[in-house]
C-alpha cells in the first residue's frame, strides 16, 4: 500500500462538475445538448463569488424558453461572461415537470477552477 | 333489514367473506397476501378467513352482528391466484371499504392486516405481499415533510445523485473524534454524513455532545468547499419526548437534516417526528433496521414494498432501499419496483418488479432513495445507472476505508459519481462502459486511482434469499 498523502486545504467547489477538470467546449456542448434533449428550459445566472451561497444568484436575461440550438446558448453563456467578468456564471435546466432544475452546473468559474 | 335472524355457531367463512363477483370501488383499500393454507382447508375457504379476521370477523357468530351493517364493513375476498412456481402457496386478493381505517393511520391500517391475523391457525403461513391504498385514504396522510424537489432546492444539488457516508466505527467513539471523521468526510466532497443507526445516546458519546461536535464540523466544511452540506443528526430516542428534544437542539444548532429509525421506533412516533420536520424545515432521513427480520422470508411477514408504502404514508424524506450491487440483499427488479413507490407520482401495476397494484400518490411528495451496504467506487457506473439521480449514495468502507483517509476517500466518490453522469449525460452506455469511465477519470484523480486500486477485487456475488415469485405466466382464476 503506498504511503498516505495530505488532502489539500480548503479548497472552494462549485458544486456538480467542480470535481472533474474544468469544462472544456466540446464537453460543455455534449451536456449543453443533453439538457435540449431532456426537453428543459435553458437559464443562465452568474454571481460574485462571494455571494456564491445564495439560492438567488442574478438572473441573465430570461430563461431562454424552448431554445433548442447549441449554438444560441452558448453564445448568452459567452455574452453573460464578457459582461460579468469577475463573477461565476452557471448554465441551469429547468425541468418544469419536476418542478426543479434538471440540471445545473458552474460553466465559466471567476479566477480559474 | 329485519330479514337475517340470529344463528349461533360456527359457520364457514367463505359464505360471508369469499366474494369472487366483487368488483373492488377505487376508494377500497386492496391487499394480497401470498398464503399457505393448512392440509385440507380449501383456498377459498382460507382466502375468506384471512378477509375476516383482518377486518370484522371473529371465529363465532355474534348476536351484535345483526346490530350494523356487516355487509357494507367486511373484507372482501375477491380473487384468488397460483404463486408462480409454487404449488402451495395463492395469492389471495381482499377489498376493504375505506370506512374500516382511521384517516392518517398507518397505524391502524398495520393493525387490522398484520394483526392477529398472522397468528392464525388455519393459515400455515402468511405474507403481506403488497398493499393499494386509495387516494382518497393517501389524501388524508401527510407524507414526506419535505419531498425530493424541496431538498434538492434547499441543498443546492442538481443534476446528480446525492452522496453520503456512514461515520464508522458505528459504536465507541468519542463526540471530537466522530466530528473530525464528519469534517474529513465532508470536506473531501460528500454532501452528507450519517449517524449509524444505532448511535442514539451511549455513555461513551451522548446525544447533545455529538450534536454540538458534528454541526461545528458541518459549518466549517460547508463554509471552506462553498458547498451546502449535512449530517443526518439521530434522533431516535426511548421516548417520543426525549426525541422532540432531540429534535429541536439539531434545529438550535443550524442542521438541515435529521435521522429516524421507523420500525424499531414505531410509525406513531415516526409519523409525529415527519409532522414536526414539516413545520420546523427539517429535512427527515429515515433509516430501516428490523425490516429484514419482517420482510425477508419469502413465506411469511411483510414484503419490503408494503413497508415503502407505509413509510411514504407517515412521513420521511430518505429511505434506505438496497443497493442492488452492495453486501446487503436487494434483488434488482423488485428494488427498482420499490424505489418507484418512493418517488413516482403513479406506480403501474407490473408483475415483473413485483407490483400487484397501480397505486396513485396524487401530490403526495417523493422519498429520496438511499442506496447503502458495502458499496464503493467500483460499483458507481451500475448505480448511476439503477438508481439516476434521485437518490442518495451512501459509501461508509468506500470512504472511510480509502488508504489516504476520509478526504480523499470523499473526492474519490465524488470524482466518479461526476464522470459517471457526465458520461450518461453524452449518451454512454454507462454500465457498459463503467471501467473505461472510471479509468478515464481517475487519470485527473489520483485520489480515484487509489481508490480503484484498493477495492478492485471486492465483490459480493450471492443468491438473493427473496426472490420474486416466478415461473409460468400468471393465470387468473376466477373461481
Amino acid at each position: 500500500m503506498s504511503e498516505a498523502v495530505a488532502y489539500k486545504s480548503a479548497e472552494r467547489r462549485g458544486e456538480t462538475f467542480s470535481y472533474l477538470p474544468p469544462m472544456t467546449p466540446d464537453r460543455l456542448r455534449r451536456n449543453i445538448a443533453y439538457l435540449i434533449a431532456q426537453n428543459w428550459n435553458p437559464a443562465i445566472e452568474h454571481t460574485e463569488p462571494e455571494k456564491s451561497m445564495s439560492s438567488f444568484w442574478y438572473l441573465w436575461k430570461l430563461p431562454l424558453f424552448g431554445e433548442r440550438s447549441i449554438e444560441r446558448i452558448l453564445g448568452e453563456l459567452e455574452a453573460c461572461h464578457r459582461a460579468n467578468p469577475g463573477h461565476h456564471v452557471r448554465l441551469i435546466g429547468y425541468d418544469n415537470y419536476a418542478q426543479s432544475q434538471g440540471m445545473a452546473f458552474i460553466v465559466y468559474r471567476a479566477g480559474g477552477r | 333489514m329485519a330479514e337475517k335472524s340470529y344463528q349461533a355457531g360456527v359457520k364457514d367463512y367463505r359464505k360471508t367473506y369469499w366474494t369472487p363477483d366483487y368488483v373492488p370501488l377505487d376508494t377500497d383499500l386492496l391487499a394480497v397476501f401470498k398464503i399457505v393454507a393448512q392440509a385440507g382447508v380449501p383456498r377459498e375457504e382460507a382466502a375468506a378467513a384471512v378477509a375476516a379476521e383482518s377486518s370484522t370477523g371473529t371465529w363465532t357468530t355474534v348476536w351484535t352482528d345483526l346490530l350494523t351493517d356487516l355487509d357494507y364493513y367486511k373484507g372482501r375476498a375477491y380473487r384468488i391466484e397460483p404463486v408462480p412456481g409454487d404449488d402451495n402457496a395463492f395469492y389471495a386478493f381482499i377489498a376493504y371499504p375505506i370506512d374500516l381505517f382511521e384517516e392518517g393511520s398507518v397505524v391502524n391500517v398495520l393493525t387490522s392486516l398484520v394483526g392477529n391475523v398472522f397468528g392464525f391457525k388455519a393459515v400455515r403461513s402468511l405474507r403481506l405481499e403488497d398493499i393499494r391504498f386509495p387516494l382518497a385514504y393517501v389524501k388524508t396522510c401527510g407524507g414526506p415533510p419535505n419531498g425530493i424537489q424541496l431538498e434538492r432546492d434547499r441543498l443546492n444539488k442538481y443534476g446528480r445523485a446525492l452522496l453520503g457516508c456512514t461515520i464508522k466505527p458505528k459504536l465507541g467513539l468519542s463526540a471530537k473524534n466522530y466530528g473530525r471523521a464528519v469534517y474529513e468526510c465532508l470536506r473531501g466532497g460528500l454532501d452528507f454524513t450519517k449517524d449509524d443507526e444505532n448511535i442514539n445516546s451511549q455513555p461513551f458519546m451522548r446525544w447533545q455532545h455529538r450534536f454540538e461536535f458534528v454541526m461545528e464540523a458541518v459549518h466549517k466544511a460547508t463554509s471552506e468547499t462553498g458547498e451546502r452540506k449535512g449530517h443526518y443528526l439521530n434522533v431516535t430516542a426511548p421516548t417520543p419526548e426525549e426525541m422532540y428534544k432531540r429534535a429541536e437542539f439539531a434545529k438550535s444548532l443550524g442542521a438541515p437534516i435529521i435521522m429516524h429509525d421507523f420500525l424499531t421506533a414505531g410509525f406513531t412516533a415516526n409519523t409525529g417526528l415527519a409532522n414536526w420536520c414539516r413545520e420546523n424545515g427539517m429535512l427527515l432521513h429515515i433509516h430501516r433496521a428490523m425490516h429484514a427480520v419482517l420482510d425477508r422470508n419469502p413465506m411469511h411477514g411483510i414484503h419490503f414494498r408494503v413497508l415503502t408504502k407505509c413509510l411514504r404514508l407517515s412521513g420521511g424524506d430518505h429511505l434506505h432501499s438496497g443497493t442492488v450491487v452492495g453486501k446487503l440483499e436487494g434483488d434488482r427488479e423488485a428494488t427498482i419496483g420499490w424505489v418507484d413507490l418512493m418517488r413516482e407520482p403513479f406506480v403501474p401495476e407490473n408483475r415483473a418488479r413485483g407490483i400487484f397494484f397501480d397505486q396513485d400518490w396524487g401530490a403526495m411528495p417523493g422519498v429520496m432513495p438511499v442506496a447503502s451496504g458495502g458499496i464503493h467506487v467500483w460499483h458507481m457506473p451500475a448505480l448511476t445507472a439503477i438508481f439516476g439521480d434521485d437518490a442518495c449514495f451512501q459509501f461508509g468502507g468506500g470512504t472511510l476505508g480509502h488508504p489516504w483517509g476520509n478526504a480523499a476517500g470523499a473526492h474519490a466518490n465524488r470524482v466518479a459519481l461526476e464522470a459517471c453522469v457526465e458520461a450518461r449525460n453524452q449518451g454512454r452506455p454507462v454500465e457498459r462502459e463503467g471501467r473505461e469511465i472510471l479509468t478515464e477519470a481517475a487519470q485527473h484523480s489520483p485520489e480515484l486511482k487509489i481508490a480503484m486500486e484498493t477495492w478492485k477485487e471486492i465483490k459480493f456475488e450471492f443468491d438473493t434469499v427473496d426472490k420474486l415469485d416466478t415461473g409460468p405466466m400468471l393465470r387468473v382464476v376466477n373461481a
